[in-house]
């Protein structure tokens, strides 16, 4: 499936630095209405900091970045939060909202400061709770749920916030595989379903391959590949972006190979 | 609803400490006072000494309460309090050097102990925000350790001015930094009460920001909060509050860092049921200490700062204890 409707996302030349640190360097790719899109790459490739700059969470930079045909800075906060929104690498430090409540927060830039919160907010997150399954939980706090029912919300509040692009700092990476595979379903469902555009930072290759339309690998700032799950699964691609050997096999049930774990070398069984 | 509940129980929690505090004291004024029913000697009493001063205490309490609320939502930290970025050393390194130059003079009918304080505590805001902006984008440790060298700084120098000073004046800078609520008449509710007013209306209005910025700047930012224009706003009619509230008042502690936490406990940390919790409550506290202050060794008044910790403390450590295992910060 290849996309050719008109980029919603377009990032053309652009470097980011942190100090003397460059730590994106002249990237450009465009992202299409609808598609599921997958960043990969080594540890301190750029890929979060790329998400962050994406939803202006990094200010700065050099090079343009345009969204639904407007330039990034154009926006205010508030309209950016409209078109995009963002999921965070999970981190311990939640406070103990219900997750009502937080779910609730989502609804932040259709809020007005001088009235209380509308039925119509309401509604919405009643909706988004019963669609990503947490409305079983709606009164629990955030800091008594596991890692897994957690990202639920997260991702629930993120749908909350009724945006068309959803960005994904490695939503799976701390689950189990009942919840990777919850979580999972979610996101192909929204995608397919809603038509949400997919942009997910994640480590595992073989998930990205499956569920993604294309997948992006930044290396040292820059991207090194731009291309479909079939073209990334090869060995010398792969080596070439992570530096390391990479061993493929068949997957049984589809045609495009995946990553098989290396076996400890003889002399260190 | 529960917090519907709870927030009703406060505000006559309230409501019977800003009544019912005016009429306890050396000389017991009778409850028809109120409505002005009793001779002219008690209204008088009730009406220019001790319906003020439970007023200024009131607001006070309220906007210190406040502040701490706002602080710690800010800076994401369970220690943060009015004082933390330095406001108070200044104000009290103002009420100082008023106190060593034996100045004496009143504006506005408000006491040039006050303007000096209120001064110290501008001058503070200013150059915590100053150095924070200097130091680049002003994070929030960079913002706290500014104001924790700021506040020591300041503290040092008071230390210096009460080591110059000749026993009367070093006495009364002391005695300044305790604290209290010995206020005369309406002029010092007036004076209290636009500034007070401020920093409730601004904490009030960015509620949901508050909220947002509690769960990570960087989620407020995704959400569509501005979060530098928030918390600049916020650090800064705050501040001037708090500034206003201490020129008043002195330092009172405790209030500041307890009454959010109690809150907390109570009312959970959405800050749409918190925020009124906290002025409710942090009002209330106040007053009920300062009755305690003056009347328990009647004739003589306890400094009420001193009392803000005696009574809070131990209420502060059972409700932790009753309510312990839903600690709010990690």
């Amino acid at each position: 499936m290849t996309f050719t409707a008109t980029p919603i996302l377009e990032i053309d030349r652009f470097s980011f630095r942190i100090g003397p640190k460059e730590i994106l360097r002249d990237v450009s790719f465009s992202v299409a209405q609808g598609e599921y899109l997958s960043i990969v790459g080594p540890n301190g490739a750029g890929k979060t900091t790329l998400l962050k700059c994406l939803d202006r969470i990094y200010r700065g930079g050099t090079g343009r970045i345009t969204v639904f045909g407007r330039p990034l800075n154009g926006y205010r906060q508030r309209d950016l939060a409209r078109r995009l929104s963002y999921v965070p690498q999970a981190d311990g430090r939640v406070f103990p909202f219900t997750v009502e409540q937080f779910v609730l927060m989502g609804r932040y830039p259709y809020l007005n400061p001088f009235s209380s919160i509308g039925c119509e907010d309401r509604r919405t997150v009643r909706q988004v709770m019963e669609r990503t399954g947490i409305d079983e939980f709606a009164h629990r706090k955030l800091d008594t749920l596991s890692g897994g029912e957690r990202q639920k919300v997260y991702i629930a509040a993120a749908l909350a916030q009724g945006a068309e692009v959803l960005l994904l700092d490695e939503p799976t990476t701390f689950l189990d595989y009942r919840h990777q595979a919850e979580i999972r379903d979610l996101l192909a469902e929204v995608n397919r379903n809603s038509g949400v555009t997919v942009v997910a930072v994640t480590h595992d290759v073989n998930r990205a391959a499956m569920d993604s339309h294309r997948i992006i690998a930044l290396s040292g700032g820059s991207v090194v590949f731009d291309g479909t799950p079939g073209e990334i699964m090869r060995p010398e691609v792969l080596q070439r972006i992570y530096g390391t050997p990479f061993l493929l096999v068949a997957h049984p049930q589809g045609d495009v190979p995946i990553i098989a774990p290396q076996m400890p070398r003889e002399d260190e069984r | 609803m529960r917090t519907t509940t709870i927030l009703a129980t406060l505000a006559i929690l309230a409501l019977v400490a800003v009544c019912g505090a005016p009429l306890v004291g050396g000389e017991q004024v009778s409850l028809g006072a109120l409505w002005g029913d009793a001779e002219a000697g008690q209204l008088k009493i009730l009406w220019t000494l001790r319906m003020p001063r439970v007023a200024v205490g009131f607001l006070a309490g309220a906007g210190l309460a406040i502040a701490g609320m706002a602080f710690q939502a800010m800076f994401r930290n369970p220690l943060a309090t009015p004082f933390t970025l330095g406001v108070s050393s200044g104000a009290s390194l103002g009420a100082a050097v008023y106190i060593h130059l034996g100045l004496a003079f009143s504006f506005l009918r408000i006491p040039g102990e006050s303007w000096f304080a209120f001064a110290g505590a501008l001058v503070t805001i200013a150059v915590v925000y100053g150095l924070a902006r200097a130091a680049r984008g002003a994070s929030n440790v960079t913002m706290l350790l500014a104001g924790v060298a700021v506040s020591f700084f300041f503290s040092s120098m008071i230390l210096f001015l009460q080591y110059l000073s000749d026993l009367t004046r070093t006495f009364r800078m002391v005695r300044w930094v305790m604290g209290g609520l010995d206020v005369v008449g309406l002029d010092s509710v007036l004076t209290v009460l636009p500034f007070v007013f401020a920093g409730c209306a601004v904490v009030l209005y960015f509620r949901h920001e508050l909220n947002l910025i509690t769960t990570g700047e960087e989620l407020a930012v995704a959400r569509g909060v501005e979060v530098d224009r928030v918390k600049f706003v916020v650090f800064v009619v705050v501040s001037i509050m708090v500034g206003a509230i201490v020129s008043m008042c002195g330092p009172i502690g405790f209030v500041g860092l307890m009454a959010p936490h109690i809150c907390r406990l109570l009312i959970g940390p959405d800050h749409r049921t918190l925020t009124p919790a906290t002025i409710l409550f942090g009002g209330a506290f106040l007053v009920l200490c300062d009755t305690v202050a003056r009347t328990v060794i009647a004739p003589t008044e306890l400094p009420v700062g001193i009392l803000t910790a005696l009574l809070g403390g131990p209420f502060f450590v059972w409700l932790l204890l009753t309510r312990a295992g839903r600690g709010d910060w990690e």
